[in-house]
């Protein structure tokens, strides 16, 4: 059974004017209408009529990437770093499994991805014909939503409203599949306007009276805390500015979560960097001791809350959201708010000034003073060395070295990713890609190359592991081809430093299975790709190499040695409470983790 | 915390969606990639000139994950409505069963006895069979089935529920 084509059909049949195409021409129209500037794909049998006529059309560029996986990734980038969607375009069978990676991984961070896959002949499909596969039964619970295009005259209305649901209310991945006799059958063009689909409404509007009873719990409040995630990233740069005059208007502190990083500039005093499992001392204890939690655009994940039981105990809680479903889902709230952020957060200001609001000055003065003495601790620091570089210091030269600079930050996941969470400060939206909900490893250099196509003049580093890398190290080949000087900045510690750490702390230091008795030679890997190898081993090079890299107008693969057996701290252990943190690895107080903390991942 | 009551309790959901290839797939698939419970699942079109279907599901849950289970099916493009006939409306709630009891004497008399007692109706009859039909509320059908078992009980069939408002009310 396969998903049909979209909900209505369209009204008259082809009329006197109407624009009669092949199949692949609607593709490409339906896209230059839709504003799609990039397509990142690779080609293949089902879908030969599509990239035929993408090669007598102006106007989009397609990047060519060496895997499905990675033109997903950097469609994603795209999106992240634009707010546009990114599109993806793959053949059947192989092609649309591939990506299939990229698909969850926009779904888990709320990111708008349109994929437009090649299917075989519909008189084929259901007797396992070569490449086939239930594209659309694989990918439904990847997606927001998916489509086999039965019929070419529903084609270009199915494309448009694949945009419309991708990119509206909590935005996500969404599939368009469509056989090759489709593709090369001719049919009518329909406009975006007259595709529109009726049933896609989100309510983006907040009840006023909630805001206003929100802003009446604000007043209220003596330990107030903001804890913003990636939904203010997703409601626009408004979303950011509004948050910002909020912040500075009310004198509240406010945390981000690992997607919401950026909204508040990291420079800004009242930011008290990133909560959750490593997150600061300073934001755990601030979310754990806090009598008012306004929740923003995030969603209680169990990297952010720790131990649900002992979360945040003794705090009324506001939740703002898009996405009604997440609302009440791990945290009963007191205040429920259905909306898109940049409203909310507007109407938010708008009662907090006309209504004449003042926090209560004593109570957060003293707030305050509780949370400079947790900052005291001064959680991020770390023991220097004169012969070793410790992976917090090259993010912190990389960090120096770049201030000021139009710059784009993407990460791969495991220990590099936390490091660079807490240290690297990301001053706006959009400008921090990181594959949160899924952990992809091997997100971050395709990622790289979808932001360095949609920002060519920006500098773009993705800030790597050595195990993570060599998932979709072939991309490096793609950067070549298309001169996207993205420069990848590997931490280089030898191990899956993060499969390594929790080895050591959970399993008895037997580290099955997590370091890499045979890494590549990355300076001479780079060279071979075509583009350029630097290699990084003494504290005393690195602020020379980092400032070589930066000059250099290629991509570059940085080979960063760092001390293999540094660890993420501060840290939640799993099962572990927010004021329950580990400071060091010298830490005498460390809770231990107990076998139910074992069971958690 | 969010366990406020973890009593687990039945609720019987409608969903209105479009009537495309696919769509139980949506549902089904939600149910049971987020672990929730499928009781009872009817579908049929209710709709031929919108094209929509109402699927009826009876789950068990929480509040809470019943709570969870009406947010995620109003996610799906493809629903229209998500309606709760347990707690939104006092709903009507109604399931068919086709039970085949065997037997002889005694035992044959005995489950006409309790069939008329019922209300379920002869459908099918041999010398040494019945097929009852039989229409109620699901534990209805429940005890029904349960007084058939000793008497012969050979197999059935059921339909799961279908559910509808009272009164004026309309999904
Ligand atoms: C595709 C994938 N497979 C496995 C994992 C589990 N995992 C999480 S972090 C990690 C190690 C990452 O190693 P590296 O890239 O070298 O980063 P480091 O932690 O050393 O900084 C692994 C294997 C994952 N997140 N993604
Ligand atoms: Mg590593």
């Amino acid at each position: 059974m396969y998903a049909e084509t979209a909900r209505t059909r369209p009204q008259e049949p082809a009329s006197a004017g109407a624009l009669i195409l092949s199949g692949a021409k609607i593709v490409i129209r339906a896209l230059k209408e839709q504003g799609v500037t990039h397509i990142f794909g690779y080609p293949g049998g089902a879908v030969l009529p599509i990239y035929d006529a993408l090669f007598e059309s102006e106007g989009i560029i397609h990047v060519l990437c060496r895997h499905e996986q990675g033109a997903a990734h950097a469609a994603e980038g795209y999106a992240r770093s634009t707010g546009k969607a990114g599109v993806v375009l793959v053949t059947s069978g192989p092609g649309a499994t591939n990506a299939v990676t990229g698909l969850t991984d926009a779904l888990m961070d709320s990111i708008p991805v349109v994929m437009l896959s090649g299917q075989v002949a519909s008189h084929l499909i259901g007797t396992d014909a070569f490449q086939e596969c239930d594209t659309v039964g694989i990918t439904r619970p990847c997606t927001k939503h998916n489509w086999l295009v039965k019929d070419v005259n529903l084609l270009a209305r199915t494309i448009h409203q694949a945009f419309q649901i991708a990119t509206s209310g909590r935005p996500g991945p969404v599939v368009v599949d469509i056989p090759k006799d489709v593709q090369v059958k001719t049919g009518t063009y329909e406009s975006k306007e007259s595709a529109r689909h009726p049933g896609i409404r989100p309510k983006l509007e907040p009840e006023l009276v909630s805001i206003v009873r929100a802003v009446e719990m604000m007043a209220a409040a003596k330990k107030p805390v903001f804890y913003t995630g990636g939904g203010i990233i997703n409601a626009g740069p408004e979303a950011s500015r509004h948050l910002r005059e909020l912040v500075k208007l009310t004198g509240f502190p406010v945390t981000s979560t690992l997607m919401g990083l950026g909204a508040i500039s990291a420079t800004d005093p009242q930011w008290l960097g990133m909560l959750g499992m490593h997150g600061t001392f300073e934001a755990n204890h601030a979310m754990h001791d806090c009598d008012l939690m306004v929740c923003i655009g995030a969603r209680f994940d169990d990297r952010v809350t720790g131990r649900i039981d002992a979360f945040s105990p003794h705090s009324r809680k506001i939740h703002i959201d898009i996405d009604a479903s997440q609302i009440n889902k791990i945290v009963r709230v007191d205040l429920a708010i259905v909306a898109d952020a940049a409203r909310a957060l507007k109407e938010m200001l708008h009662f907090w000034k006309t209504q004449n609001h003042a926090v209560d000055a004593d109570a957060l003065a003293q707030w305050w003073n509780q949370i400079e003495t947790w900052r005291g601790r001064r959680c991020l620091e770390f023991r220097s060395s004169a012969t070793q570089i410790k992976p917090q210091l090259a993010i912190d030269r990389l960090y120096a070295a770049t201030r000021g600079r139009d710059l784009y930050i993407t990460t791969e996941v495991g220990q590099h990713q936390m490091w660079a969470a807490q240290r690297f400060g990301i001053d706006g939206p959009n400008r921090w890609m990181t594959s949160g909900g899924l952990g992809t490893m091997g997100y971050g250099l395709p990622a790289a190359i979808g932001v360095q196509a949609a920002h060519p003049e920006a500098l773009v580093i993705d800030i790597a592991g050595e195990a993570s890398v060599q998932m979709t190290i072939q991309e490096m080949s793609t950067a070549v081809q298309y001169n996207l000087p993205i420069k990848i900045f590997i931490l280089n510690n030898e191990w899956m430093g993060m499969v390594r750490q929790w080895q050591q702390l959970l399993h008895g230091e037997r580290y099955s299975q997590s370091y890499s008795a045979a890494l590549p030679d990355f300076v001479k890997l780079a060279e071979a790709y075509g583009c350029v190898g630097l290699r990084c081993t003494s504290p005393d090079e690195l602020d020379d190499k980092i400032a070589q890299m930066l000059a250099v107008d290629a991509p570059v693969l940085f080979d960063c040695r760092v001390d293999p057996k540094e660890n993420v701290y501060p840290m939640i252990p799993s099962g572990a409470a927010h004021n329950e943190m580990i400071l060091s690895g010298a830490d005498e107080d460390a809770p231990t983790i107990d076998e139910d903390g074992k069971m958690l991942v | 915390m969010l366990q406020k009551s973890s009593s687990i309790e039945r609720h019987t959901i409608a969903v209105l969606v479009d009537n495309e290839a696919g769509v139980l797939a949506r549902v089904v698939g939600l149910f049971s990639g987020r672990g929730y419970n499928i009781e009872s699942l009817t579908v049929a079109e209710t709709d031929h000139a919108a094209r929509t279907s109402r699927i009826t599901v009876v789950t068990s849950g929480t509040r809470q994950v019943i709570e969870q289970i009406e947010a995620q099916l109003g996610r799906l493009v493809s629903v229209h409505r998500v309606v709760n006939w347990t707690i939104a409306k006092p709903g009507i709630e109604r399931e068919m069963a086709l039970v085949k009891v065997s037997g002889h004497g005694e035992k044959r008399t005995e489950a006409m006895r309790i069939a008329e007692i019922f209300r379920a109706r002869v459908v099918d009859t041999t010398l040494a069979s019945f097929v009852f039909e039989i229409t109620g509320p699901p534990d209805k059908l429940d005890t029904f089935i349960d007084l058939m078992r000793p008497l012969g009980l050979l197999d059935m069939s059921r339909t799961g529920v279908a559910a509808i408002a009272r009164g004026e009310g309309a999904m």
